[in-house]
This record gives structure tokens, sequence and C-alpha cells, in this order.
């Protein structure tokens, strides 16, 4: 096999639709999360932004052609993760850790 | 010329997964946006956005195995990792909001149901209760 190709077309103009794509899907929950009427509805609105988050870590991680941001990736799952369960504790006990 | 074809189909394959990762990852955050009461609102980024998010992990597992020797399988360990946590949350959140008495279109269960899932070391919101008719006591 003679030397690896540049990613074409077809994937370029996929990756532009998909980053337009999920950059529209972070500002609306971002929206959420301002206009919010409830403290649920925040942490809610949070936890679609961190996974939206990955998303577009994973395009980037497309684009570059590179495995770079996968620990960053995993890493904003992961704390995501403990932030929404945190948050929804502290709003269920009045407290997290008991 | 077969590998420019195989280059063409794995790009296109590699192509469509990330459009239909985006959409219905654009599709759960609309969702998140248009829907009218928080009980409505837990649908849209538990199911769409995690099937979105699968979409673009497989896509990028698909991408990088073709692209690199071996098989590249981070990407499986944040897609499991994401498919494990979002109904937890999702059950965290709606207990967090029934505690709370976030209001319902479709009416809220019996505060006698209510309060027994209210936990031991937990108080209700002082509003809850000038809100709700004093119950019987039980």
């Amino acid at each position: 096999m003679n030397e690896l190709p540049e990613t074409g077309l077809i994937l370029n103009l996929a990756l532009a639709v998909g980053f337009l794509l999920v950059t529209v899907a972070v500002l609306l929950s971002l929206w959420r999360l301002i206009i919010g009427p409830d403290q649920p509805d925040r942490i809610l609105a949070l936890d679609t932004l961190y996974v939206n988050t990955v998303a577009l870590l994973v395009l980037l991680d497309i684009k570059l052609a590179s495995s770079l941001y996968f620990e960053a990736a995993l890493l904003i799952a992961l704390f995501g993760f403990v932030g929404t369960v945190a948050l929804a504790k502290f709003l269920t006990r009045g407290d997290i850790i008991e | 010329m077969t590998t420019e074809l195989t280059t063409l189909l794995v790009e296109i394959f590699v192509a469509l997964l990330i459009l239909i990762g985006a959409g219905f990852t654009l599709l759960g955050s609309f969702g998140l946006v248009r829907l009218r009461d928080l009980y409505e609102r837990l649908h849209t980024p538990t199911k769409a956005t995690t099937l979105g998010v699968g979409s673009l992990l497989i896509a990028s597992a698909v991408f990088f195995t073709w692209r690199e020797p071996g098989v590249s399988l981070h990407e499986v360990l944040v897609a499991v990792f994401l498919f494990i946590t979002a109904p937890v949350s999702a059950h965290l959140i709606a207990k967090a909001a029934l505690h709370q008495r976030s209001p319902s279109r479709s009416g809220l269960p019996p505060e006698s149901l209510l309060e027994k899932h209210d936990g031991h070391g937990a108080k209700p919101r002082p509003n809850a209760e000038a809100k709700q008719k004093p119950s019987q006591t039980g």
C-alpha cells in the first residue's frame, strides 16, 4: 500500500455537517441551561451538555486523525456523570456525603 | 484500484455514521428545548443523545481501525460507559424532580406515595408543604 490517503472529500463534508449539527445541539442545551425553570431542568441540561461535548471531541478526533482526545472525552464522560449524581443527590437529600 | 474502492467505501460508511450520529444528537437537544415539562424532557437526552453519541463512537472506531494498524477499542470504552451511566443519571434526576414536586402536565402521583419515597434524612421543600393539602397522617 502506498502512502495513506488523506481524508477525502466525502468525509470532510460529513465532518463539517456533523460539527455544525453538534454545535447547534450544544447551543440548544445551553439555552435550556439558562432558561430552565427549575433546578432538575438545569441538571438535565448540564448532563446533555457534557454528552454533547463528548460527541464534539470524538468528531475532532476523526477530523485530526489522531486519538489524542479520547482520554479527554473519557474524563469528561466520567466527571460529568459524577457531577450529575452529586447534584441530583444534593437536591434529594440536602447533602452529598452523609 | 481495489485500495481506492475500499477507501471510498469506508469513507462513505464513516460519513453516514457521522451524519446519523450528529442528527440524533441534535434531535436530543432539540427535544430538550421543545418539550413541555421536565418528565417529558427527560426522554430525549437519555435516548436520542445516547444513540447519537454511540453512532459517532462507532464511526470513530471504524475509522481508526481502518487507518491504523490493530483494532481501536478506546471508543468502545467510552460508549459502554455512556450507555451504562445515562439511565442511572436519568433516574436520579427524575427522583430529585419528584422530591421537589416539580409540576407535571399529566399530574403527579398521590402525595402519600411520594412521601414514602422521599427517604428518611430528607425534608420536603417548605413551599411543597404549603402548596399541598395537609396529608392525613399515616
